[in-house]
C-alpha cells in the first residue's frame, strides 16, 4: 500500500479532512475522560463495606414517651424481633451503620502523649496524628449479626457492654489500626477518643463508615461496647436474603404490638441494598449519563465518517474507474479508502490524546478530579480505530464495486 | 428571493437524502443533549421568589472565641439564639423573621393510624408576608400570638387532606406530640426551590415543611431534631434539647427585608456596630466580622448548584461541539461539490452575496429541522431526568423561553457551522469550473 497517493487526494480536500480529524480528536478526548469518569464511579458504587451485606434489613423506631427505659425497651424489642420465624439474629445500634449517612466521628490519637500535644497546638480536628474515625455501637452480637470478620484479637466480653458513655475497649478495622499504629500489633494498645482512653482488643478486616468523606479516609471505624441508650434506636434484623421483606413487615408489626405510640418512618424500613442503592444513587445516575453521552458522542463521529467517506466515493468515481482500468484490484480500492480513514484517524487520535490531557487537567482543577491514567489514552485511541474502520467499511466496498468501464464514460 | 433560496436549498436538501438527514439527526442530537442540561441548569439557579430576592437579606455575626477549632475566616452561617433575638427584637429593618427546623410527631385524630413525622418550621409572623406564602384558608399568626407563645399552628395543604380530609382546616386542632395547637392558616402547594430560606434542609427538597408554629411555642415542645447545629469552643446539645440554652452553638437563621440601597448600607453599619458593642460586652472575641447578603447571593455562596449538573451540562456542550464540528465538515463537502452550480449562477450574474445568502439559507433550514428534531430529544432528555431519584428532578420542566432557545441555538449553531464553507464555496472561479464541464 502505497502512501503517497493517498496524502496527495488528501492533500486536495485539506479542510474536510482537517475538519474530521478535529472531530475525531475530540471524541477521542471527551470519550477517554468520559471513560475514566465512568471507571471512577463504578469503583465506587461497588466499594466493599466489610458487612454481610446481603441478608441484612434496618428499621428505625423512635419513641415518643421520652420517660421509658431505654435498656428495658431494646431487650422487650429485640426479644420480640428474635420471635419472628426466619430471624437469624437481630441488634440495636443508636444510628450508624455503613453508608447510611448517619454519622458521628471524632478524632482517634494512638495515645495520650499524641492527644495531649494534639490538644496543646490545637490540632485535634485537623486530621494528622489523629485521623478522624467513625463510631459504632450496638448491643452484644453486633460483629456477628453485621458479619464482620474479626481478624486479630476477640469481641467483646458481656461484662465490657456499658449504657453509660464509658465503654473501656474497642474493636477497629484494618486500615484504622495500620494508621495509628503503622508497623505495630493494635492489639492492646491504648487509643484515646474523645479524651476516652480505650483498649484495643480485636481488629476487623474492613468496616466502611457512614459517609466516606472522600476516597481512601472511607474506612476508618470504631466500634466501641456502648449500649444504644435512647428510645430512638435503630434496629438490625439478618435472615434469609429473599426473606427480607416478609420479615420487615412482621418486624414492624412485632415493634407495634410492644410500643404502639411509637413512630416507624416508612423511608426508615429498609432492606440493606436500598440503604447501599440510596447513598450511591447519584453514582448510578452519573453512569447511565455518562455512558449515555459517550455513545451518543462515538456514533455522531460514526455518522460524519460514513456521511464524508461515501461523499468522497462519489465523487471519485471517475478516478476509481481509471485506477481500476490500468490494473487496481477491487482489493486496492478498498484498502485506499481505509488506509486513508486509518490516517486521518491516526492524525485526530494523535491530537485527541493530547486534548484529553488538557481537559483532564480543566476538570481536575475545577472538580476536583484524579488524574487520568495515560493507559486510558491507546485505549480511546484502539475504540476509535475500530469505530472509524467499521464507518469507512460500507463506503469503500461501495467505492470497490465501481467498474473499470466508468473510466471511458464522460461525466 | 428568500423563496427561490427556499426553493434552492429544498431542491438541494432533496438531491442528497441521505447526507442531509446525517446532518439533521447530528444537529439534533447535540441540541437535544445540550438543552436537556441548559433547561435543568436554567431551573435550578432559578430566583426562588422573584421580584422580592433583592430585598432579602441573610446576615451572619462571628461569635467564635479566638480558639475557635474552625479555620474559615467566614462567620458561622447561623446565628446563636442570643444574636437572632437581639438582632429580631433591634429597631433596624423593615421586617425581619426567626426561624429554626426540624421535625416534629403528628399524632392522627381518630388514633387508627400510627403516628408520623413531618418537617417542622418554627418562626415569627412576620414569615408568611416576607416571602408571599400562598393560603388556602386563613392565615399566619400575628405577632401577639408570637409574644403570648400562642399554641397555634399553620399547616401545609397535604398535611390538611391527610388529617382531615379537606383542606379548609380552620379551627380543628392539631395533636403534635403531647401538645395541642389551633389550626388558624392552611398554605397551598409552596415549595421554593432552591429552598433558600433555609438550605438546612437541603438545598432542593421534595419534602417541604408540614406545620409552622410561632418560635417560642415551636421550641417549647423542647424536641431532638435539628436541620442543623454548628457548635464552636464549648458548645454543647443541652441534655433537655432546649438549644436556647447552648451559647456556643449557631442554629438560628434571620432573614431581615430591606428595601432600599441606604436601608441596606445602614444595616451593614448596625451589624458592625452591633459585634463591637457584643465584643465590649466580653460576649464577642473577635473584631467585627459580618455579612449581609441577598438571596441569589447567599445561594452563590452556598454553592447550591451540584457539581454534578456544571459536569453534565460541560459534557452536553462538548457534545455539541462535536457535533458541529460534524456539520462543518458535512455542509463543506456539500457545497464544494456544488461547484458547478454556483458557477453558473455566478456566470449568469448572481453575486458573491446572493451565492452566500443562498447557502446560508439552505444551512438554516438544516439547522431549523435539527432545532425541532433536537426539541423532541430535549423533551425527552427532561423526562428521564424526572425520572431520575433526585431531589431537583421534579424540576425539569420546559418553559416558553427555554423553547423558543432551542430553536434559536440550532439555528445559530447551524449558520456559524455554515459561514466557513459557504465563504469557501464563493470563493470559486466559475470561469474554471465551467470550462471542465
Amino acid at each position: 500500500m502505497q502512501l503517497r497517493p493517498i496524502l496527495s487526494t488528501l492533500r486536495h480536500h485539506k479542510l474536510t479532512a482537517m475538519l474530521l480529524t478535529l472531530q475525531v480528536a475530540l471524541t477521542c478526548a471527551i470519550v477517554c475522560n468520559v471513560a475514566f469518569m465512568i471507571a471512577n464511579r463504578i469503583a465506587d458504587v461497588l466499594m466493599p463495606t466489610g458487612i454481610a451485606e446481603s441478608g441484612l434489613s434496618t428499621i428505625q423506631s423512635i419513641g415518643t414517651d421520652t420517660k421509658q427505659n431505654a435498656q428495658a425497651l431494646h431487650e422487650t424489642d429485640l426479644a420480640a424481633l428474635r420471635a419472628i420465624p426466619g430471624v437469624e439474629s437481630a441488634v440495636a445500634v443508636s444510628s450508624a451503620l455503613p453508608l447510611n449517612r448517619n454519622d458521628s466521628f471524632g478524632p482517634a490519637c494512638p495515645s495520650r502523649q499524641v492527644f495531649d500535644q494534639a490538644m496543646r497546638t490545637s490540632s485535634l480536628f485537623k486530621g494528622g496524628d489523629c485521623p478522624l474515625s467513625s463510631f459504632y455501637d450496638g448491643t452484644p452480637g453486633l460483629l456477628r449479626t453485621l458479619g464482620l470478620q474479626l481478624v486479630e484479637g476477640r469481641d467483646f466480653l458481656p461484662g465490657e457492654y456499658t449504657a453509660k458513655n464509658n465503654p473501656s475497649v474497642a474493636i477497629i478495622s484494618r486500615e484504622l489500626a495500620d494508621k495509628l499504629y503503622p508497623g505495630q500489633d493494635a492489639l492492646g494498645k491504648v487509643m484515646i477518643l474523645g479524651g476516652n482512653a480505650l483498649q484495643v482488643v480485636g481488629v476487623v478486616a474492613t468496616l466502611a463508615r457512614p459517609e466516606l468523606h472522600g476516597m481512601g479516609d472511607g474506612y476508618l471505624s470504631v466500634i466501641t461496647p456502648q449500649l444504644p441508650d435512647s428510645t430512638s434506636e435503630v434496629y438490625v434484623l439478618r435472615g434469609a436474603p429473599g426473606d427480607r421483606e416478609r420479615i420487615l413487615k412482621a418486624a414492624e408489626a412485632a415493634l407495634f404490638k410492644v410500643d404502639p405510640t411509637r413512630v416507624i418512618d416508612q423511608d426508615q424500613v429498609q432492606t440493606y441494598s436500598q440503604i447501599r442503592d440510596a447513598y450511591f444513587q447519584r453514582d448510578t445516575t452519573m453512569v447511565g449519563l455518562l455512558v449515555a453521552s459517550a455513545l451518543c458522542l462515538l456514533f455522531v463521529t460514526a455518522l460524519g465518517i460514513t456521511g464524508l467517506a461515501n461523499f468522497w466515493v462519489q465523487q471519485r468515481t471517475r478516478s476509481i474507474g481509471i485506477r481500476r482500468a490500468i490494473g487496481a484490484t477491487r482489493g486496492d480500492i478498498r484498502r485506499y479508502f481505509q488506509a486513508e480513514n486509518l490516517l486521518i484517524v491516526t492524525m485526530g487520535i494523535v491530537l485527541g490524546a493530547v486534548l484529553a490531557v488538557l481537559l483532564n487537567l480543566l476538570l481536575m482543577m475545577r472538580y476536583e478530579l484524579p488524574r487520568l491514567p495515560l493507559w486510558y489514552l491507546p485505549l480511546g485511541g484502539l475504540v476509535l480505530w475500530v469505530l472509524g474502520q467499521l464507518s469507512v467499511l460500507s463506503p469503500a466496498l461501495r467505492a470497490a464495486r465501481v467498474p473499470p468501464v466508468v473510466a471511458t464514460r464522460s461525466v | 428571493m428568500l423563496g427561490y433560496y427556499l426553493d434552492l436549498a429544498w431542491r438541494s436538501l432533496k438531491r442528497n437524502r441521505v447526507l442531509t438527514a446525517l446532518m439533521v439527526l447530528a444537529i439534533a442530537l447535540g441540541i437535544g443533549a445540550s438543552m436537556t442540561m441548559i433547561t435543568v441548569l436554567h431551573v435550578m439557579t432559578a430566583d426562588p421568589i422573584p421580584g422580592r430576592s433583592g430585598q432579602l437579606f441573610y446576615p451572619q455575626v462571628d461569635p467564635r472565641p479566638m480558639d475557635s477549632d474552625n479555620t474559615t475566616p467566614d462567620p458561622p452561617d447561623q446565628l446563636t439564639w442570643i444574636d437572632a433575638m437581639n438582632l429580631l427584637h433591634a429597631s433596624e429593618g423593615v421586617h425581619k423573621v426567626a426561624m429554626s427546623g426540624g421535625r416534629v410527631t403528628v399524632i392522627p385524630p381518630q388514633g387508627a393510624s400510627h403516628a408520623f413525622f413531618v418537617p417542622l418550621r418554627s418562626t415569627t409572623a412576620d414569615f408568611f408576608p416576607m416571602f408571599d406564602v400562598p393560603f388556602v384558608d386563613g392565615s399566619g399568626w400575628t405577632a401577639r400570638d408570637d409574644e403570648q407563645r400562642s399554641r397555634v399552628a399553620v399547616i401545609a395543604r397535604d398535611l390538611a387532606d391527610k388529617l382531615y380530609g379537606t383542606p379548609h382546616a380552620v379551627g380543628r386542632m392539631l395533636q403534635l406530640g403531647k401538645y395541642a395547637f389551633r389550626v388558624v392558616g392552611v398554605i397551598d402547594q409552596w415549595n421554593p426551590s432552591p429552598h433558600f430560606y433555609d438550605l438546612g434542609m437541603g438545598n432542593y427538597t421534595n419534602q417541604p415543611e408540614q406545620v409552622y408554629l410561632p418560635l417560642h411555642a415551636g421550641l417549647d415542645l423542647k424536641l431532638s431534631t435539628y436541620n442543623s447545629i454548628t457548635c464552636w469552643g464549648g458548645g454543647y446539645f443541652p441534655d433537655d434539647n432546649d438549644m436556647r440554652k447552648a451559647t456556643a452553638c449557631g442554629w438560628m437563621t434571620l432573614w431581615v427585608e430591606l428595601d432600599t440601597p441606604a436601608q441596606v448600607a445602614a444595616y451593614r453599619e448596625f451589624l458592625v456596630n452591633y459585634s463591637e458593642q457584643q465584643k465590649a460586652l466580653g460576649r464577642f472575641a473577635r473584631s467585627p466580622n459580618t455579612r449581609l447578603r441577598d438571596v441569589m447571593a447567599w445561594l452563590d455562596y452556598n454553592h447550591v448548584l451540584p457539581g454534578s449538573v456544571q459536569l453534565q451540562t460541560l459534557l452536553a456542550l462538548g457534545f455539541l461541539l462535536v457535533c458541529l464540528v460534524n456539520t462543518v465538515a458535512m455542509l463543506l463537502v456539500k457545497f464544494l461539490r456544488r461547484g458547478g452550480e454556483l458557477s453558473v449562477r455566478r456566470a449568469m450574474g448572481a453575486s458573491k452575496r446572493a451565492v452566500f445568502a443562498q447557502l446560508l439559507v439552505e444551512a438554516s433550514l438544516v439547522g431549523a429541522a435539527g432545532g425541532v428534531a433536537g426539541l423532541l430529544l430535549a423533551a425527552l432528555g427532561l423526562w428521564i431526568v424526572r425520572q431520575q431519584p433526585v431531589e431537583y428532578a421534579a424540576l425539569a420542566h420546559m418553559d416558553g423561553a427555554m423553547l423558543g432557545a432551542t430553536i434559536a441555538l440550532a439555528v445559530c449553531a447551524t449558520l456559524l457551522a455554515a459561514l466557513f464553507p459557504a465563504w469557501r464555496a464563493c470563493r470559486i472561479v466559475p470561469a474554471r469550473l465551467l470550462k471542465t464541464q
